[in-house]
């Protein structure tokens, strides 16, 4: 047993109202330059839709993650080493920029210096790939809302023949979606120069830039299709979980600035010898077993025994051991993983959102709060629960039945509770859970606080504020910025230092209610705006003041 | 004169093209990539591109041959003088009209294609003129000196470029060669000076050791504690990271 942890996380779909905050908050953060234009780590899709990039989960033209050969082995949809190589010169298998969409901006000048003349004056749309103008005709949440033609949803026409959706009684909701930080990742797996890497400590995923040299396989790797290619570096670049910041302890930026609340992170353990294996189960529909049963239980004597002997830290055992993600998955068992079928064991899990079965319950007049009625739509309403089958149980709707029943359980008992009555301890007992977990589950759902959705164990256990120097890159590295600019155009060339300490004067400006700078600490060099949160002015956020000016 | 070209020159080019990767490599990794154009465009460069890789493969084992292997080994081997060359011709020429043929799809394509066109640097450009010119002249030497009038190089061309690594040069070897020859060499003089301040240096790290390693790559954090990488200046690793 190789025990490792893994930062894991948990969004709960019922509570996503598409609001795109968390996709433009990560974008300000880490794609805000040029070359990754098109670039958005974090992406809110509608479901039913096409996906970003179009239709990626059609992995019969893509050939992203793994497959299982005759002999039962893991192999590389999109082939082994050797195909890989050959290919190397023109990889057949990589979207092109339509297939995302191609970025564009205004052309904002003319409003400014338009003659005076009889019609208003228009910015006109200018690609940001070729400069030219050009017509908008599709981007990353194009069909946003059912705005399109849900049909070629590749999900949707795997599921059943009926799929004819009439537009009126369709169904829908959002899925945001990152990088998995899989424990099986096909990117890793695929990148011929071994550039991309899985951290041992916390399990992120991430691109190495010193090492990448552009070969593009990550990209085809990807069943999600969350690795991207930097046009201008050449580089390829994905979601990095925040890492900077999620080392001292302060969630990802999509998680802090979820509007809705609903995406908890945590550690889980793993048993790393155990992966390949799980990854392998013949059966697709085993896959979700085999997933969580790679995961193991920080509660064990012996877990934490050779969680110790494989290094790993107190605190972490013990953050692992209060993880919201490891109570979601294990104790609660709502949470599912997003497409197992791909075997890469994704460690983004989604709780199904029940709304589409409260809906359509709604449509027929029926009380939607009503435990019996639920039940009864669960089993009933085939296409909902399968299309989410498709989407989290590679196709097995038994999972996800159980799932929504145990949602529709809480809604009816928390109900009860709410209007004063005495909740039928027949309705908890039906999903096979006791009232009191019921509502434990309620309240890590609807009403945790920040620290009980948040666990997250510092990275370095002497890590203080100032401590440490961390090399990250910096929000102003961008071309033309004052940071990049190396002999070879484009960024090459040294980055320059961000504090770490920078990321702790964040935390402490979150929890505290003074303005400014916490007391004691050193001035910081400089200040990444990008992490400034308008609260006063920290100190080194304007040069200091010439004394001849101050004089005058 | 001679001497200046042909003994003087070479050990110049040869040091600017190994201190400078070497220089390269130290100080800019993260410049270090293909900087592929496939996102943009994909239905010219699926054709070119390959043709023109494994076009220039077999054009440098073609030189491997030619110039690296004494005619003694060939003889030795029992390769008659008559079917070498034959052989050198007929592959040589199909590697390189592949390899123009594939070249100049993909400089069509960076011309035509608008994206393509943006994304190309001057340092790219003069990379292009030169390998188009070293190429052409190379393939010219070739149909020349084979088909038109034959010139054993064999017995001037490649003992001097041996010369060169062995450190006794003999540039008078070279000097005698027909003009077409000096302004190929020339050419590829040129070519290999700016070689590692271009692109082309992705040549150096063709990612063979995939083959080997197993799939699944873990690192440590990088300044964690325990981490050998601990010791290096500022987190190397973690660096950029993203
Ligand atoms: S989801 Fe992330 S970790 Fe998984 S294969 Fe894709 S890029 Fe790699
Ligand atoms: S910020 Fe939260 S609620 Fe808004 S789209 Fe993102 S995940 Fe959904």
């Amino acid at each position: 047993m190789r025990v490792m942890t893994q930062l894991a996380m948990v969004m709960n779909l019922d509570k996503c109202i598409g609001c795109h905050t968390c996709s433009v908050t990560c974008k300000q953060v880490w794609t805000n330059r040029a070359g990754t234009e098109y670039v958005w780590f974090n992406n809110v899709e509608t479901r039913p839709g096409q996906g970003y990039p179009r239709r990626y989960e059609d992995q019969d033209r893509w050939k992203g993650g793994w497959e299982t050969d005759r002999r039962g082995r893991l192999r590389l949809r999109a082939g082994g080493r050797f195909k890989k190589l050959a290919t190397i010169f023109a990889n057949p298998l990589m979207p092109n920029i339509r297939d995302y969409y191609e970025p564009w901006t205004y052309d904002y000048d003319t409003l400014f210096t338009a003659p005076e003349q009889e019609h208003t004056p228009v910015a006109r749309p200018r690609s940001l790939i070729s400069g030219r103008p050009m017509k908008v005709e599709w981007s990353a949440n194009w069909d946003d809302d059912l705005a399109g033609d849900p049909s070629p949803d590749p999900v949707l026409q795997s599921v059943s023949e009926q799929v004819k959706l009439e537009f009126e009684k369709t169904f829908m909701f959002f899925l945001p979606r990152i990088c998995e930080h899989c424990l099986n990742p096909s990117c890793v797996a695929s990148c011929p120069s071994g550039a991309l890497y899985k951290r041992s400590e916390d399990g992120i995923v991430l691109v190495d830039q010193d090492r990448c040299r552009g070969w593009r396989m990550c990209v085809t790797g990807c069943p999600y299709k969350k690795v991207y290619f930097n046009h201008r570096t050449g580089k390829a670049e994905k979601c990095t979980f925040c890492f900077p910041r999620v080392e001292v302890g302060i969630p990802t930026i999509c998680a802090e600035t979820c509007v809705g609340r609903l995406r908890y992170i945590g550690p889980v353990l793993y048993d790393a010898d155990r992966v390949a294996g799980a990854a392998a189960v013949p059966d697709e529909r085993d896959l979700v077993e085999a997933q969580k049963s790679v995961l193991l239980d920080p509660e064990d004597p012996a877990v934490q025994e050779a969680a110790r002997e494989s290094g790993v830290r107190d605190d972490w055992l013990e953050a692992c051991r209060r993880s919201p993600v490891h109570k979601l998955i294990f104790e609660y068992g709502v949470a599912l993983p997003l497409h197992p079928e791909y075997r890469t064991m994704p460690m983004v899990w989604y709780i199904p959102p029940l709304s589409p079965v409260v809906d359509a319950l709604g449509r027929t007049g029926h009380d939607g709060e009503d435990a019996g009625n639920l039940f009864g739509a669960i089993d009933a309403l085939r296409i909902p629960v399968d299309y989410l089958a498709g989407l989290f149980t590679a196709g097995d709707p038994a999972p996800v039945r159980e799932v929504l029943r145990k949602l529709a359980a809480m809604r009816s008992h928390m109900r009860e509770v709410n209007l004063g009555r005495v909740p039928d301890p027949a309705v908890s007992a039906s999903v096979g859970m006791t009232p009191p977990l019921i509502e434990s589950m309620y309240r890590l759902l609807a009403i945790a606080e920040y620290g009980d959705r948040y666990v997250i164990p510092l990275a370095d256990p002497d890590q203080g504020p100032g401590s440490e120097e961390l090399n990250t890159g910096c929000g102003l590295d961008f071309a033309g910025g004052p940071g990049m600019d190396g002999p070879f155009g484009e960024a090459s060339g040294r980055p320059r230092p961000v504090a770490v300490e920078n990321f702790h004067a964040l935390r402490h400006r979150q929890d505290t209610d003074e303005l400014g700078e916490p007391p004691g600490r050193r001035p910081a060099r400089r200040v990444n705006l990008l992490n400034w949160d308008g609260k006063g002015l920290p100190e080194g956020l304007f040069p200091p003041r010439s004394r001849s000016r101050d004089d005058s | 004169m001679n001497t200046l070209l042909w003994v003087v020159l070479p050990y110049v080019v040869l040091a600017i093209f190994v201190f400078g990767h070497l220089w390269r490599y130290r100080y800019d990794q993260f410049g270090w990539t293909t900087r592929s154009s496939e996102l943009y465009e994909r239905r010219l460069l699926r054709i070119g591109s390959p043709l023109f890789h494994v076009g220039i493969l077999f054009v440098l084992l073609g030189h491997v041959a030619g110039l690296v292997v004494p005619q003694r080994w060939t003889q030795w081997l029992g390769v008659s003088e008559t079917g070498y060359h034959w052989a050198a011709i007929v592959l040589g020429t199909l590697a390189g009209v592949c390899t123009l043929g594939g070249l100049a799809l993909l400089i069509y394509r960076r011309r035509t294609v608008g994206p393509v066109f943006m994304a190309t640097t001057r340092n790219d450009k003069l990379m292009y003129l030169l390998l188009a010119v070293t190429l052409l002249l190379g393939l010219g030497t070739t149909v020349i000196s084979n088909v038109l009038g034959e010139y054993d190089y064999r017995r001037t061309v490649s003992p001097w470029f041996r010369s060169i690594f062995l450190l006794h040069p003999e540039g008078d070897l070279m000097a005698g060669a027909p003009p077409t020859f000096h302004l190929h060499v020339l050419a590829a003089f040129a070519l290999f000076a700016v070689w590692p301040f271009t692109r082309l240096v992705h040549m150096l790290t063709a990612p063979l050791g995939y083959l080997t390693r197993p799939y699944i790559v873990y690192r440590s954090r990088a300044g964690a504690p325990g981490d050998p990488a601990r010791a290096r200046p500022p987190a190397a690793d973690a660096r950029r990271g993203f």
